[in-house]
């Protein structure tokens, strides 16, 4: 093992195809990125050319700042996002702390059922979904997608933190009985903690489809004040006329906050990483 | 007054039968030590007794109360754990204080006790560090500490010494063994270790298959093993089983031997072939085979024996054990 990581050759073949592989994974985004910054002639005339003196323009900014309100779109992304983000966490790791602590009746059976989820697509749904969201009122509001996205994320959740919270010693959570703290505070503070790295796992597993999400904001939230980035963006995008220079713009803005999310969750997980909880 | 008292302790978990009628008594100020192979219940009894497993039926009693229905916490126990199970967020003053600022207590009481329970355990150094700053040893006392600081009526100890490198673990058993004598308290202590269980107890409860198989003073169940399994857990190495027959012709029990009573002797009754010799310095262990049969003699002091030599064994016999066939002990 020692050896293998010593050799210079494997070393360098290894950090060579992760480079390459970060190479594929960035070229979309960067390709994006500059094309933002220029004329819609240059756009076209030369895709991949960087922008200079010439081709060089904030157009496609100024009609994105100046139609619509992108601030508002800015904010209903996130506020579903990360409220989506907080109940699929909190609700997740909760049911699966109950299925991997207690012992009762049906406690398979209540895994799987939560479990089946993952293999059934939310979107099968839609119609009942909408059915539902007009009948309870919620329609055109955030709080509809934020539910919609809740029950699209537990499953998945559900699977990773139960089988990660089995890992947490028995010893730890049983001391912690001794000494009287509540199975409340046992979660919360001692559970959870330990468990950080899966939390950001799911976490980054669960935002970017939100963020991205377009069926359910179109389907459930098109109005103007609930409007979400992805749907916002769509305005550009015309059967017959697309204005390139503000799709661009619009999507190098809408991927700053993903990255900030991202950036902040990685952090956890290392930290997580690094807890020496038991010996 | 008695510490702890269960009577006709059952425990299931679904079909299967883990704990069956358990009758135990510890006195006040009694070190009680839990022994058996693994699996044999002793881990989940404790639990029981701590109120982290129910029990399905019987009675237990601490202090004289029954707390069958009373919460762990509630309980007046405190247990050390085999894995230390320390809180990773919180620094060992913390780990030792949490239970007493759970119970509401003043924070002169905590402090108090906090400083007490880490002069005896010799933690002053280490009170404001995290437990991943802190080596294994550190750790288990700092779980000791944890226990100490409760003043509970009984002690519970979850095997505490198996996570220990040998030399800790001596030490440890040391440091444990002089904090029953200053603390006075009833402590129960789980190990399968026969060696912990010799060198702690006051009294020993060995267990097989969720059954005490026999109840005693350490030397009572050494002396005086009320069959054949409890012969043989007790005492390094083992007890030697064999057919009565090899010394007795037509006799049909099976006879036990410890080694040390074996003994080199021209005229002794068993012919052995030397497989191996264990030279520790001050013993000497002869392994040797008599007609198929493995056995193990522990010689006083240095011999000079190779293996391959052809020996005789010879025995008080008086000092033999005699068992049936279901293992139950017969006179001699």
């Amino acid at each position: 093992m020692s050896r293998a990581r010593a050799n210079p050759v494997n070393a360098a073949a290894m950090h060579g195809a992760l480079i390459l592989y970060t190479l594929i994974a960035l070229f979309p985004v960067f390709v994006i990125l500059i094309n933002s910054f220029k004329t819609r002639r240059a756009i076209f005339r030369e895709p991949l050319a960087l922008p200079d003196a010439d081709s060089f323009s904030l157009i496609g900014y100024q009609t994105v700042l100046k139609q619509g309100d992108f601030f508002l779109y800015f904010q209903n992304s996130m506020i579903v996002t990360v409220g989506s983000l907080g109940l699929i966490l909190l609700f997740g790791a909760m049911a699966a702390f109950a299925l991997s602590e207690y012992r009762f009746r049906g406690n398979m059976l209540m895994g799987l059922y939560l479990a089946l989820g993952i293999m059934i697509p939310i979107r099968i749904g839609t119609v009942a979904i909408l059915d539902m969201m007009v009948a309870t009122g919620l329609v055109n509001t955030l709080w509809a997608l934020i539910l919609v996205y809740t029950a699209q994320g537990l499953p998945l959740a559900v699977f990773i933190l139960s089988e990660f919270m089995r890992q947490v010693s028995d010893d730890l959570k049983n001391a912690a009985r001794v000494d009287g703290l509540s199975e409340y505070t046992i979660f919360f503070r001692l559970v959870l903690p330990l468990v950080r790295p899966a939390l950001a796992t799911v976490a980054v597993f669960n935002m970017i489809p939100i963020w991205n999400d377009l069926w359910f904001p179109l389907i459930l939230a098109p109005s103007e004040a609930t409007k979400t980035l992805t749907l916002g963006s769509q305005v550009f995008i015309g059967q017959f006329v697309t204005d390139w220079n503000a799709v661009l713009s619009a999507l190098s803005m809408a991927i700053l906050p993903v990255l900030v999310l991202y950036v902040i969750f990685s952090r956890q997980l290392i930290r997580g990483l690094t807890s020496g909880a038991v010996k | 007054m008695t510490a702890l008292t269960l009577s006709n302790v059952n425990k299931s978990f679904g079909k299967v039968h883990v704990l069956k009628d358990i009758d135990i008594t510890v006195e006040d100020g009694e070190f009680v030590v839990f022994v058996g192979p693994s699996g044999c219940g002793k881990s989940t009894l404790l639990r029981v007794i701590a109120g982290l497993e129910d029990a399905s039926s019987g009675d237990i009693r601490i202090g004289g109360e029954p707390v069958n229905m009373t919460p762990p916490s509630k309980r007046g126990i405190a247990m050390v754990f085999q894995s230390y199970a320390l809180y990773p967020h919180l620094d060992v003053r913390g780990n030792m204080s949490l239970a007493l600022r759970q119970e509401g207590r003043s924070k002169a009481v905590i402090a108090e006790r906090v400083a007490e329970a880490s002069r005896m355990l010799n933690l002053d150094p280490y009170l404001d560090r995290y437990p991943s700053e802190l080596s294994g040893g550190q750790r288990q006392r700092v779980a000791i500490g944890r226990a100490i600081v409760r003043e509970p009526r009984l002690f519970l100890f979850d095997e505490p010494l198996s996570n220990l490198d040998a030399a800790l673990r001596m030490n440890t058993r040391l440091e444990i063994a002089n904090l029953h004598r200053a603390l006075g308290a009833s402590m129960i202590y789980v190990t399968h270790d026969q060696t912990e269980a010799m060198t702690l107890a006051d009294k020993i409860v060995v267990l097989r298959d969720g059954q005490v198989e026999q109840i005693g003073a350490p030397m009572e169940l050494y002396n005086n093993p009320a069959n054949r399994f409890v012969a043989g857990f007790l005492g390094a190495p083992a007890m030697n089983f064999f057919p009565a027959g090899l010394v007795q012709p037509g006799d049909g029990r099976e006879m036990g031997v410890r080694p040390e009573d074996l003994y080199l002797s021209a005229d002794g009754p068993l012919e052995a072939d030397v497989c191996h010799v264990e030279r520790l310095g001050g013993d000497t262990n002869v392994i040797v085979q008599v007609a198929g049969h493995q056995i193990t003699a522990r010689l006083f002091g240095q011999h000079d024996i190779a293996a391959g030599a052809a020996v005789r064994l010879g025995f008080d016999p008086a000092r033999a054990y005699h068992f049936d066939a279901s293992g139950a002990r017969l006179a001699p």
